[in-house]
């Protein structure tokens, strides 16, 4: 698990040097459905120009918190503020933020040039000047060759690409992403991600990007908050968030964690004979479950190791090896170089051990 | 195995033309019937006589008042009746599907309704309500309208509920109004473009149930096209099934010009069109 985000621009500030960008300020929202919250007190800052994801598992109340902010869903509680100005109770219509939707949400009876020239119109911006603009916009998503097509005779992809142009054309405070690329095949969501990443830092508009791809989250934002049942777990840098997690859930949901059997010492911890160091609000003394990542592992063939391969895989820049730790049907997984899969037979006995690197435990162990 | 093949298209092909022959027979015979009974003299000769003495409005007016009151009655029914079925029907449905779901299978109960309800229990029904319309509105045959609205409510509602279904509403909605648009803006600009289709069947079904009608209008003794065609039935029947006949053809021209002035933007035709919502209403029509 890698983060490919690169900041050639710095997030608040367009390509062109101008701050565009607003601060957005949740505080304290809440919002139930019966007995459900899918809302607990969320409170979540965006610096201007600053595009920051929410991820977490399905009903986690990331969707609903970018909704509030639309103003399609009227929070129980909580302020929401965009440039200082309360928009809690502003209708959607009025709060001037830019959305794409998860489904396709082009106009179906309007070409892709009148879909975008649609906020424009309602602004009453004149005919010459909305139509430049939205030639402009179509130029930026790279679809100026298809601007009289309607939305049927697009692919997914490129009513997307329509979608942002047109939420873009207004000049949006703030622009708002609900999964919008969950639609779309694995190759076009990889190059759509990046798109969406460039032209948001070539506009500099403050972005809030709701998905529950972690790849996609790390890989396009500035920060990326993991929600739990209406809360935030943890919001911080891709890279913090990988290599810092603050708790367990944090730790298992972003990226691949082993979860395996140890003694912690505090600062430090013993798992598979080795000592590691921990992280920051890590169980203390006692037996504990320590959360280390593939890469964090080596493992070596060992005719007298306590470890057995279960299986091994090459997956293209890098192998996976499958172990049983101790043989008591534990898996481990174990990232390796992508040319010595092929060592690894299963059955081979093996010898695991960590690399050093920090860890988190949790208090008790599995099972 | 393909001669098998062959073999049951043959039978297919053949059950089709049997279906096509006396669906036509059953719906043409009676037609030609009525062409038949109004272009012959008391002789049995052929004659046109009843069809230049129709032809000649200004003179079978003033021969048949009543065809001239009905005739203008049963054109304001049919547009009044669209007009507030679709003011109803419309907005209802589409706010119902946003933001009420949960009431739909209410309003889809209560709209079916007088499916179940014959006219002239509507009729007994509605006698105390009409007692306040005459009293506030006057009797005027157009207020019957409100009457109709009601009887063509399960049509309507079908229709437009298929078009509906045919769109994502909520998410169309939504996005104009993150651009901007007010509920006005979003019915106008947003729903009703893309309901085009719908909206067209509806006012189809309600153009022509109104064109239609006898019950209610007779029992409360208005005058309509039918009540109008029946009153003349009683001194000159030729004329009554040649207006009959006329009425029908009126009906035809009407709903073909009515799908071709509204449906101009799509490449399918009127009746494709037609057929294609009432099979499935689920297929999305494309602009």
């Amino acid at each position: 698990m890698t983060s490919t985000s690169t900041h050639p621009t710095q997030p608040g500030r367009s390509a062109d040097g101008g701050a565009r960008g607003v601060a957005v300020e949740l505080t304290g929202l809440r919002r139930s459905y019966g007995d459900v919250h899918a809302l607990d007190d969320l409170t979540l800052r965006l610096a201007p120009g600053e595009l920051v994801a929410l991820l977490g598992p399905s009903g986690c109340g990331k969707t609903t918190a970018l909704r509030c902010l639309a103003g399609l869903e009227d929070p129980d509680e909580g302020r929401i503020e965009v440039d200082g100005r309360d928009l809690t109770r502003v209708p959607t219509n009025k709060r001037d933020l830019g959305m794409v939707f998860q489904a396709y949400s082009l106009f179906p009876h309007m070409t892709a040039r009148q879909n975008v020239e649609f906020g424009l119109q309602l602004r009453r911006q004149p005919g010459q000047q909305r139509r430049s603009r939205a030639a402009e916009m179509l130029e930026l998503v790279g679809l100026s060759t298809q601007a009289d097509r309607y939305a049927h005779q697009m692919s997914g992809g490129q009513q997307q690409r329509v979608a942002l142009a047109r939420a873009l054309a207004i000049e949006p405070q703030v622009l708002l992403l609900d999964e919008p690329l969950s639609a779309l095949d694995a190759k076009v969501r990889v190059q759509l991600r990046d798109e969406i990443r460039r032209i948001q830092l070539e506009v500099g508009t403050t972005t809030l990007f709701v998905t529950h791809d972690q790849e996609e989250a790390l890989a396009v934002a500035d920060r990326v908050g993991v929600m739990r049942g209406g809360r935030l777990e943890q919001i911080a840098s891709p890279e913090e968030l990988y290599s810092r997690p603050v708790n367990d859930f944090v730790a298992d949901f972003v990226g691949v964690t082993n979860r395996l059997h140890g003694q912690s010492h505090g600062t430090t911890a013993t798992v598979l004979g080795a000592s590691i160091p921990l992280l920051p609000g890590s169980a203390p003394e006692g037996a504990a479950t320590v959360l280390v990542r593939p890469e964090h592992l080596t493992v070596a063939l060992d005719p007298a190791g306590p470890g057995t391969v279960l299986s091994a895989s090459f997956l293209g820049a890098h192998g996976r090896v499958v172990v049983d730790p101790g043989g008591a049907g534990q898996q481990v997984i174990v990232q390796v170089p992508s040319g010595s899969v092929a060592d690894f037979a299963p059955g081979a006995t093996v010898t695991l051990r960590p690399t050093g690197d920090p860890a988190l435990a949790v208090a008790g162990t599995d099972g | 195995m393909s001669g098998q093949r062959a073999s049951m298209r043959r039978r297919q092909d053949l059950f089709r033309w049997v279906v096509v022959s006396l669906s036509l027979v059953f719906f043409g015979l009676p037609l030609f019937s009525m062409l038949e009974f109004t272009t012959r003299d008391a002789q049995g000769h052929r004659t046109g006589a009843t069809w230049s003495a129709l032809a000649d409005f200004g003179a079978i007016s003033t021969r048949y008042p009543d065809l001239r009151a009905g005739f203008i009655a049963s054109i304001g029914l049919a547009v009044l009746t669209v007009v507030v079925m679709l003011v109803l029907l419309v907005p209802t449905m589409t706010w119902v599907r946003l933001r009420l779901p949960g009431l739909g299978r209410t309003v889809e109960f209560i709209c079916l309704l007088p499916l179940t309800v014959p006219a002239i229990v509507l009729v007994v029904g509605l006698t105390p309500v009409y007692a306040w319309v005459t009293y506030f509105l006057g009797g005027n045959a157009i207020w019957l309208s409100f009457a109709y609205v009601v009887l063509v409510l399960p049509y309507a509602y079908r229709a437009l509920d298929a078009g509906l279904r045919a769109i994502d509403v909520r998410t169309l909605s939504e996005a104009a109004r993150s651009l901007g648009a007010g509920w006005g803006t979003v019915m106008l600009r947003v729903i009703l473009p893309n309901l085009r289709t719908a909206v067209l069947s509806a006012s189809f079904l309600a153009v022509a149930l109104t064109l239609g009608e006898f019950t209610i209008a007779n029992l409360f003794s208005r005058t309509n096209l039918q009540v109008a065609m029946y009153l003349i039935g009683k001194s000159d029947a030729q004329i009554s099934v040649a207006v009959g006949l006329a009425s029908l053809v009126f009906a035809f021209v009407i709903l073909f010009a009515m799908s071709f002035v509204g449906g101009q933007r799509s490449s399918a035709s009127p009746l494709t069109r037609l057929n294609r919502l009432t099979r499935s209403g689920r297929r999305k029509e494309t602009a």
